[in-house]
């Protein structure tokens, strides 16, 4: 059998598969070698010091911790305004439009949103929440910015959760005299609470890792915020990306961007093995 | 008490639909924003003035505005990309898709999720740390931030979703076809090259549309690598993309200059309704 197979063909063949090899090689070489040289110049530089305290210029210190507090603050302050507005968008979808053009024009939007890149989102953000509602130069802004950004992903995957839930519950639940809303409530959503814990986290990885659409609508201060400042208007605070940005473009101190990078990496993978557990109990679930 | 109950029932139905519709206020409201923001800077250069003019010198005393330096620049910065990323990524995705062992595809899988989250700034740093001090050292240029080392750090960038989006296209293809092939007498890589990457072509011209848009909105990453001067571009000149033209000016801009640069934005905007256009045509046509 092997024999009948020409040289030529062999030979093509054998080029095929090297490069195969080499691509993937190479591939796996850069992510390697980007996540070892990122941890390698920056876990060193994690102190006690440098996540505890801000930037002080009398004492000559450099401290994140503001920077911290404001990307926890964009996460709490996005996920509170997305979530229901995307759950229940996606409960629209799903459960109660029936008329087909309205879903494809709605998909359509959502489609057109996922693919606006973040510098228009910032620039938008601007315009819209910082000058038109003069909200000012701050978190509020920024994370109401984001919200647009991360609506698309938390009515997609909480979309495909409720397309899980078999129709039998719902007719069940109808059946048995529950209104809609009582039938979603108590039925739908409860069952499709993976999809939306799905949507979160990766959103909470969209917003860990976004720079452009914040620079010009959260700003770039370093002073630490309480919660309730954080809301309020008018006050300004840079995220950890931003942070990063500044110390290495603008500052030169790349000691303290390397840093940062190592924790935004770390957070990058747990974020992303979070939602892989999320999305396979969500497989699971379709499966059964 | 049914009164009651019909009355949360219409109310629910009504917020869902509002929720639903957001998304496409959303996006009216972002076009809204651009075209009004956009357009009179436009009326007062002169359409052909600031698409095909040559010079960008905005804090000039006779400032001129002409965005075909940026529009190039992207243009061939996103096609560099995809000339080194496509295939690199393609043959990568075809390795873990028909050729690897589970164990070892699994990890290039990990390592290319995890690749996909890792934030722009990030990459941005290793490329001003790295990269561009390669380049300089390589070329012998006296300065190694260029468009050059923007396109090696948007090829990496594009790489997650050129091989995860192909990889899913190549495994979708049915198992049938590639049985019929080796049947025929063909081996397993020209099964692969020859039958099942055609079979697959609509999804893999979907991952390369996917590159395109998020190699030409990619802001942050390329603003610390290209320079960030407005020259016409060349391989080893100092360079500015359309993303990085609104970001390096907004800050200190006014008058006209800022009228310019949501006109910049405006622009970038409708690049990314046509590439988001061409998607989808792409998917209908392979749905049909």
């Amino acid at each position: 059998m092997q024999d009948k197979i020409s040289t030529k063909r062999k030979v093509k063949s054998a080029i095929l598969n090297i490069l195969m090899y080499l691509s993937s090689g190479i591939i796996c070489l850069i992510f390697l070698g980007l996540v070892g040289y990122i941890l390698y110049r920056g876990l060193p530089h994690i102190t006690p010091q440098l996540l505890t305290s801000k930037p002080s210029l009398i004492r000559e210190t450099v401290g994140i911790l503001p920077n911290i507090l404001n990307t926890i603050y964009i996460i709490l302050i996005t996920l509170v305004i997305v979530l229901p507005i995307g759950v229940g968008a996606a409960i629209y979808l799903n459960e109660y439009a029936e008329n087909k053009r309205k879903v494809r024009i709605i998909e359509l939007a959502t489609e057109t949103l996922s693919g606006i890149p973040s510098i228009i989102y910032g620039l938008v953000g601007m315009l819209i929440f910082v000058q038109f509602f003069s909200l000012g130069t701050s978190l509020l802004a920024g994370s109401l910015t984001l919200v647009i950004m991360t609506l698309p992903t938390v009515i997609r995957t909480t979309q495909e959760s409720l397309k899980t839930v078999p129709q039998g519950y719902r007719e069940g639940s109808l059946a048995l005299g529950a209104g809609k809303w009582y039938m979603i409530r108590t039925v739908v959503l409860p069952s499709a609470i993976d999809g939306i814990v799905t949507g979160c986290i990766l959103s909470i990885g969209r917003i860990v890792g976004e720079s452009a659409a914040l620079l010009f609508t959260a700003g770039m201060a370093n002073e630490v915020l309480g919660l309730v400042d954080a809301v309020k208007p008018g006050n300004a605070g840079s995220s950890l990306t931003v942070a990063l940005y500044m110390y290495a473009k603008e500052r030169g101190e790349f000691e303290i961007a390397f840093a940062i990078a190592a924790i935004l990496l770390v957070l990058t993978f747990v974020i992303n093995l979070s939602a892989k557990l999320t999305a396979k109990m969500l497989k699971k679930k379709g499966a059964n | 008490m049914k009164k009651a109950a019909n009355f949360i029932e219409k109310a629910m139905n009504i917020i869902f639909t509002l929720c639903g519709f957001l998304a496409v206020a959303f996006v009216i409201l972002i076009t809204g924003f651009l075209l009004t923001s956009g357009m009179p800077a436009i009326g007062k250069i002169g359409i052909t003035d600031f698409l095909f003019g040559t010079e960008w010198a905005s804090t000039a005393a006779t400032p001129s505005y002409g965005i075909l330096p940026f529009i190039l620049t992207s243009v061939y910065g996103t096609f560099g990309a995809i000339i080194i990323g496509v295939p690199l990524g393609l043959m990568c995705a075809i390795f873990v898709a028909k050729m690897a062992k589970t164990s070892i595809a699994k990890t290039v899988r990990t390592s290319v999720d995890l690749l996909s989250g890792i934030p722009s700034v990030v990459y941005g740093l290793v490329g001003m740390i790295i990269i561009v001090p390669l380049v300089r050292e390589a070329f012998n240029l006296p300065d190694g931030a260029n468009l050059f080392s923007a396109i090696i750090v948007l090829t990496v960038m594009i790489l997650p979703s050129v091989i995860s989006v192909s990889e899913t296209a190549i495994r979708a293809v049915p198992k049938e076809y590639e049985e019929a092939s080796l049947a025929l007498g063909a081996t397993k890589t020209e099964t692969v090259f020859k039958v099942i990457v055609p079979a697959a072509k609509s999804g893999i011209l979907t991952s390369v549309v996917l590159g395109i848009g998020r190699s030409i909105g990619e802001a942050m990453a390329v603003m610390m690598v290209s320079g960030n001067v407005a020259n016409m571009p060349g391989l080893f000149k100092s360079v500015r993309f359309l993303t990085t033209a609104v970001a390096s000016e907004m800050s200190y801009s006014s008058g006209l200059q800022r009228e310019a640069l949501f006109s910049i934005a405006l622009v970038l905007f409708v690049f990314i309704l046509i590439i988001n256009l061409v998607l989808n045509l792409i998917v209908k046509k392979d749905k049909e």
